[in-house]
C-alpha cells in the first residue's frame, strides 16, 4: 500500500486554529452562556430554555427589533438606488474617472464614531451648518429632543458614510459590460429604460446582491453612529438591536439574556441574508 | 432598402492625422448596390469593422460621407438609418426569453402584437431555433445565442441593410456551413442588401454575389470570387485569396525585355514593351500554384528543385526550389495520385494566367495590343 503523506494537515493548521479562536470558542462561550443563569464564576445554574422564552416575549426586544427592520429597510431603499443613480451618472472615461472614485471613496475611509462626531456637530441647531440652515429656513429641525430628527439624522448619516460603497460596486459592474451591448441596444433603438432595465440592470445583479448583504448586514449591526449622537434618544428612538444588547450585557451583567439575544440576533442576520439570496438567484437556473 | 454609397470615405482614430498611416480608412468612394449580398474580406486590422461601424452609425467618420439612396447619412443615429447589424460575439438579452429577444426590435418600433408575432416565428423558423422560443436567452449555448443575435438583425424587415461584423466566429464549422446557407436563403427570400465582414474566404465566397477585400485601409479590390481569384488586381489579393496564395516572382528589365530569375520570358512583344515601360517601379509576375504545370526538367527552361510537399488529402502542394535562385520557392498544385521525390523538375507557367504587377497593381494591356 501506498504510504500517505499527511503533512499537509499542518499546513491548514493555522486556519483551524484561527477560525476556532476567532469564531468558533467565542460562539460556544455564547452558547455556553445562554442557557446558565451566571451570578459569579463559581456560582451557576443551568436553566435551559429559559432565557429564550423570556427574551421572545421581551417588549423590549420587539421594539428595538421592529426599528432595526425599518431603518435597515430605508437605509436599503435609499442607499440601493442613489448608489445605482451615482454609478450610472459617473463618467466613463478621460480625467473625471480618478476624480470621482477618489471623492466617493472618501467617506469609506472615515471611522464610525467619527461619522458620529461629524454630523453631530453639523447637525446642531446653533452652530452646524445643516442644523442652523434647516431652522434659519423655518424648518424646526433638533436632534436632541425630537425622536423623528434624531432618526433621519443616524439615517442620512449611513447614507452619507455608505452610498459610496453601493456606487463604487454598481460601477465596477458597469464597468464590466462591452461596448458591443450598448451598440447592439441601439442597433435595436432601445430607449434608455430599455437599456437599463434589459441590459445594466441584469449585468449589476451580482454586484447588487453583494451591495443588499453587505449594507443589509452592516445597518442591522449599526451602533457606534446613534450611539455617538445621541446614546441611542431621545428615549429609545435610536436605540437599535446592537445597543440594546450592549446595554443588557456590558450594563446590566445580564449575561444569560445577553447571550440568548445575540444568538437570536444572529440567527435572525442568518435568515434575512439567506432570503436576500435565494430571492435574487432563484431565477438563475429556470427557463 | 437602400443603396449605400460611401463618398470620399476616411477614417483616423486620431485628431490630427497627417500621413497616409494615420487613418484606419483610407480615402475612398464605393457603392453597395440595393439588394447585393456582399462581403467584406481583409485580415484583422485592415479596418473592416470601422468600415462596417462607419456604415451603420455606430462610429462617425472623420472624412467624407455615407449616403443611404443618395441622402447623406452622417448625422442620424443608427435607429434613424434603420439598420441592422449583427455582431462578431453574441449579444443577447440574458433576462428575455428567445421569444422576447427576437420580438425587442419590433416592439421597440411599437409593431402590431399579430406582426411581431408572426415575423419572430418566421425568423426563428428559418434559424431553426424555434424549440427555444420559451427559454431564457441566458442559458443557451454560444451558437444558440449567436443565431438569436442574428435573429434580431433579420427580424425588422424595413432595414436599409444588415451588416455582420464576422458573425460566426464562435459557431462550429458544421454549423458554419449550414447557417451561412440560411443567410444566403433569407438574402433571397428578403431581398435586402447585406453585408458580411469576415476574415475567411471560403465565408466570403461561399456568401456573397461580390466581395470587397480590404488592406491596409483600403479596397484594393471589388469583384466576384471568380474574379479575385483569376485576375487579383492587387498583389495582397493573390496572396490572401485561395489557398495557397498567389505565387509572386520578383521581375527584372534587361535591354528592354523582361527577365525572371536571369531568363527572359517568352512573352509577346507589347508585354516586353509594357513592362519595360514600368522600369524603376517593382516588377513582379503573379501566378496561382493551380495553373503552373509541372513538366520533365529537359523539357524546360525554368527548372527548379522539389523542396518540400504538403499532402492536402485530394492534392498536394509542392514547394519547388528554383534552379537559378534556391531561396525563391514556387508553389504548384498537383494530382494526388503523382508521385514526387526530390528530383529536379520542370515549370511551365502558361501565359494565359500570368498576372504582372507595378508597385503592387495589377498592369493591364488591350487585347489588340497583343
Amino acid at each position: 500500500m501506498k504510504p500517505y503523506n499527511n503533512k499537509a494537515w499542518w499546513l491548514v493548521l493555522p486556519v483551524f486554529v484561527l477560525v476556532a479562536f476567532s469564531a468558533i470558542i467565542p460562539m460556544m462561550t455564547v452558547v455556553n452562556y445562554s442557557v446558565q443563569d451566571i451570578f459569579d464564576p463559581s456560582t451557576r445554574y443551568f436553566v435551559g430554555t429559559e432565557w429564550y422564552r423570556e427574551i421572545l416575549s421581551d417588549p423590549r426586544l420587539h421594539d428595538s427589533l421592529v426599528r432595526q427592520f425599518i431603518y435597515s429597510f430605508c437605509v436599503l431603499a435609499i442607499e440601493i438606488p442613489l448608489g445605482i443613480i451615482v454609478a450610472l451618472s459617473m463618467p466613463r472615461r478621460g480625467l473625471g474617472v480618478p476624480v470621482s472614485l477618489i471623492l466617493l471613496a472618501l467617506p469609506l475611509l472615515v471611522p464610525w464614531n467619527v461619522v458620529g462626531t461629524i454630523w453631530q456637530i453639523i447637525g446642531r441647531e446653533d452652530i452646524g451648518l445643516y442644523g442652523s440652515l434647516l431652522n434659519g429656513l423655518g424648518i424646526d429641525y433638533n436632534y436632541a429632543s425630537s425622536p423623528r430628527d434624531a432618526w433621519i439624522t443616524v439615517l442620512i448619516m449611513d447614507v452619507w458614510h455608505w452610498t459610496s460603497l453601493v456606487a463604487l460596486l454598481c460601477y465596477s459592474g458597469l464597468r464590466s459590460i462591452p461596448d458591443v451591448y450598448y451598440q447592439a441596444a441601439r442597433i435595436d433603438r432601445a430607449s434608455a429604460w430599455a437599456v437599463f432595465r434589459y441590459i445594466q440592470l441584469p449585468k449589476l445583479k451580482n454586484v447588487l446582491l453583494i451591495a443588499v448583504m453587505l449594507r443589509f448586514m452592516d445597518s442591522f449591526m449599526i451602533y457606534t453612529e446613534p450611539f455617538v449622537l445621541t446614546g441611542g434618544g431621545p428615549g429609545t428612538a435610536t436605540t437599535f438591536l446592537s445597543q440594546t444588547l450592549t446595554q443588557m450585557a456590558l450594563g446590566q451583567f445580564d449575561l444569560g439574556r445577553a447571550a440568548a439575544f445575540s444568538l437570536i440576533y444572529f440567527l435572525i442576520i442568518l435568515l434575512v441574508t439567506w432570503v436576500f439570496y435565494t430571492a435574487m438567484t432563484h431565477n438563475d437556473d429556470k427557463g | 432598402m437602400a443603396e449605400i454609397r460611401l463618398a470620399q470615405l476616411a477614417h483616423s482614430y486620431q485628431d490630427n492625422p497627417s500621413a497616409p498611416e494615420d487613418y484606419a480608412l483610407r480615402r475612398m468612394e464605393h457603392v453597395w448596390e440595393q439588394g447585393g449580398a456582399y462581403a467584406l474580406l481583409g485580415p484583422s486590422g485592415c479596418g473592416k469593422s470601422t468600415l462596417l461601424n462607419i456604415m451603420s452609425g455606430l462610429l462617425a467618420p472623420s472624412e467624407g460621407e455615407v449616403l443611404f439612396d443618395g441622402k447623406a447619412v452622417n448625422a442620424l443615429s443608427p435607429q434613424q438609418r434603420n439598420i441592422a447589424q449583427v455582431f462578431q460575439f453574441p449579444v443577447v438579452y440574458d433576462t428575455m426569453t428567445v421569444f422576447d429577444n427576437l420580438a425587442f426590435p419590433l416592439r421597440n418600433q411599437g409593431q402590431p402584437k399579430a406582426t411581431v408575432e408572426a415575423r419572430v416565428r418566421e425568423v426563428a423558423a428559418a434559424l431553426e431555433i424555434e424549440p427555444l422560443l420559451t427559454r431564457k436567452a441566458r442559458n443557451l449555448t454560444a451558437d444558440e445565442k449567436q443565431k438569436v443575435s442574428m435573429g434580431r438583425g433579420l427580424v425588422r424587415d424595413d432595414v436599409a441593410a444588415i451588416l455582420f461584423d464576422e458573425p460566426l466566429t464562435v459557431i462550429d464549422p458544421q454549423l458554419k456551413w449550414r447557417l451561412r446557407r440560411k443567410l444566403k436563403e433569407i438574402h433571397q427570400r428578403f431581398n435586402v442588401t447585406m453585408v458580411y465582414v469576415t476574415h475567411d474566404q471560403l465565408e466570403a465566397a461561399t456568401f456573397a454575389d461580390k466581395i470587397a477585400v480590404m488592406y491596409g485601409g483600403q479596397i484594393v479590390q471589388f469583384g466576384t470570387p471568380r474574379e479575385l481569384f483569376e485576375t487579383p488586381r492587387h498583389t495582397f489579393v493573390g496572396y490572401f485569396i485561395g489557398s495557397p496564395g498567389m505565387n509572386l516572382l520578383d521581375l527584372e528589365i534587361v535591354a528592354g525585355r523582361a527577365h525572371c530569375h536571369g531568363l527572359e520570358l517568352a512573352l509577346p512583344e507589347a508585354w516586353h514593351a509594357r513592362l519595360a515601360a514600368q522600369e524603376g517601379a517593382r516588377l513582379q509576375l503573379g501566378i496561382r500554384p493551380e495553373f503552373v504545370e509541372l513538366v520533365p526538367a529537359d523539357e524546360a527552361t525554368l527548372t527548379g528543385r522539389v523542396d518540400l510537399i504538403q499532402d492536402q488529402g485530394s492534392f498536394k502542394i509542392v514547394d519547388v526550389a528554383l534552379t537559378a535562385d534556391p531561396a525563391q520557392l514556387i508553389k504548384v498544385r498537383v494530382d494526388e495520385y503523382k508521385s514526387l521525390g526530390e528530383e529536379t523538375v520542370g515549370l511551365h507557367l502558361p501565359e494565359a494566367w500570368m498576372r504582372f504587377y507595378a508597385n503592387d497593381l495589377l498592369l493591364e494591356i488591350s487585347d489588340e495590343a497583343v
